[in-house]
């Protein structure tokens, strides 16, 4: 999703500043979390405009995130439900694939095989929670594409599981509805939109490398888009929901762009 | 415009003044959000000091750096419109020949170039005009490919691909960083400069 924890550039201080302030903001809670980033957000505001003090840093914050929704608009407009992310040989993988979450390495979910039902609900014709089993049985796919992450850096990794249309279509999803909605074991939550949910890339990812996915990289399930950055694509999925009310996402409600497409 | 353009006493006609510190300010946004959205994964041996990018964190330079570039180029658009309409584009900038830039070159390091004429660009003038509009347009271009990768997959491969074009869309930012420094350089030594700039003679 977004943390790089394993890059370690121990001698930079304004490096070990950022990964304190990082962790800092992991331990508050939400309003309180959602203040200290308005101010470090304003910060920045108060030094490019210093000298004009008229300017109100909340109107500021304010007229940002209207243009980030600007470009949701304008990201679903570009967004070509048939053009497919490219892919590649099983040469160029990215190994080990470097780990990514909003929390560190130590602090990864696991989540019981036996135990595990996906939740499906909302705009859905079929409500039955999904066994791992279950899921495993529907016809498979694998590609190899590269994982792009809001930080900018990328990664080439292979990952196998049910293309989401079909699995959409099976549960009898309404193919109108604005929004997808996933709820995760280790508290993240994200959506995207209908479209590239339907995209044939987008898969309900099982597999890693031809493995059962591993807890590091989401087990017992995620969701894979080449076609987005890699805070949307979301792991250890327990509850998937179909709606028209936005919902939102972990990183989204902090000011990450909604649509994050690429 | 042409019009105005074309008024002995002006030297840098209204358009040219706002398309100007327009760009001006969309360039510094872009620059320092864009120097935090690199500190959050280098791909040189260094990070840019935090005191002097924009956002506060990554989530937020990234808002200002998605703004700013609306700005950048609708502005850039204008500017290029209007400079190829008016035919400016071609009398301020062409001809350009090597020899005239070389001469240019070493009459500015003895202290020989002539200011007198604000609204004459000299060759090396134009080739740095001519430069930055081109080193934009690769900004603009490499800044697509990183946006939209999987959308503008003829621009990707042209670049050769979303690694390459995260180094290049850099590159052209130090480029034009570099040639902004030279261009407030040479306003501090030709003040005069930035008074046409503001009020057009």
């Amino acid at each position: 999703m977004i943390k790089k924890p394993s890059r370690q550039l121990g001698f930079n201080g304004e490096l070990l500043l950022k990964d304190a302030i990082k962790d800092m903001g992991r331990h508050l809670d939400q309003p309180t979390r959602r203040v200290f980033l308005q101010r470090s957000l304003s910060l920045g505001g108060l030094s490019l405009l210093s000298g004009c003090a008229v300017v109100d840093e909340s109107s500021v914050e304010e007229a940002l995130m209207k243009v980030s929704r600007f470009n949701d608009k304008v990201q679903a407009w570009l967004f070509d439900p048939n053009r497919l992310a490219p892919t590649y040989p099983d040469s160029m993988i990215a190994r080990p694939f470097p780990f990514n979450a909003y929390y560190g390495e130590d602090e990864i979910r696991e989540v019981e095989e036996e135990s595990y039902r996906l939740e499906v609900t909302g705009l859905v014709a079929d409500k039955h929670a999904w066994t791992l089993a279950e899921l495993r049985a529907m016809p498979q796919t694998n590609q190899i594409t590269r994982h792009i992450c809001v930080e900018g850096w990328s990664a080439i990794g292979k990952w196998g599981g049910v293309p989401f249309a079909s699995f959409l279509r099976r549960v009898g999803a309404d193919l109108s509805a604005k929004y997808v909605g996933f709820k995760c074991a280790d508290d993240y939550y994200t959506s995207i939109d209908m479209p590239t949910a339907l995209h044939p890339q987008t898969l309900l990812t099982l597999t890693y490398d031809s493995q059962p996915l591993p807890p590091r990289y989401g087990f017992p399930m995620k969701l894979r888009m080449p076609t987005k950055l890699g805070y949307k694509n979301p792991k250890h999925i327990q509850a998937i929901f179909v709606t028209n009310t936005y919902p939102g996402g972990y990183w989204e409600d902090q000011g990450y762009n909604w649509f994050g497409g690429s | 415009m042409v019009s105005m353009a074309n008024n002995t006493n002006l030297i840098h006609p209204l358009w040219i003044r706002i398309t100007h510190w327009v760009n001006a300010l969309a360039v510094v946004i872009l620059a320092m959000s864009g120097w935090r959205i690199y500190d959050a994964s280098p791909f040189f041996p260094f990070v840019i000091s935090g005191q002097i990018t924009l956002g506060g964190w990554l989530g937020g330079a990234i808002q200002w750096h998605f703004a700013a570039m609306w700005l950048l180029v609708g502005n850039g658009l204008i500017y290029l419109t209007c400079n190829i309409v008016s035919g400016r584009l071609w009398r301020k900038f062409l001809p350009w020949s090597p020899r005239a830039f070389l001469a240019d070159v070493l009459a500015a390091l003895r202290g020989k170039l002539s200011h007198d004429d604000l609204s004459h660009y000299n060759m090396v003038q134009r080739a740095a005009y001519l430069f930055v509009i081109l080193d934009s347009v690769l900004l603009v271009l490499s800044g697509l490919v990183l946006w939209k990768s999987v959308q503008f997959p003829f621009l990707r491969e042209l670049l050769g691909g979303y690694e390459a074009a995260r180094r290049e869309h850099f590159l052209a930012m130090a480029a034009l960083v570099a040639f902004a420094g030279i261009h407030l350089l040479m306003v501090a030594l030709v003040p005069r400069t930035l008074l046409a700039m503001i009020r057009g003679r």
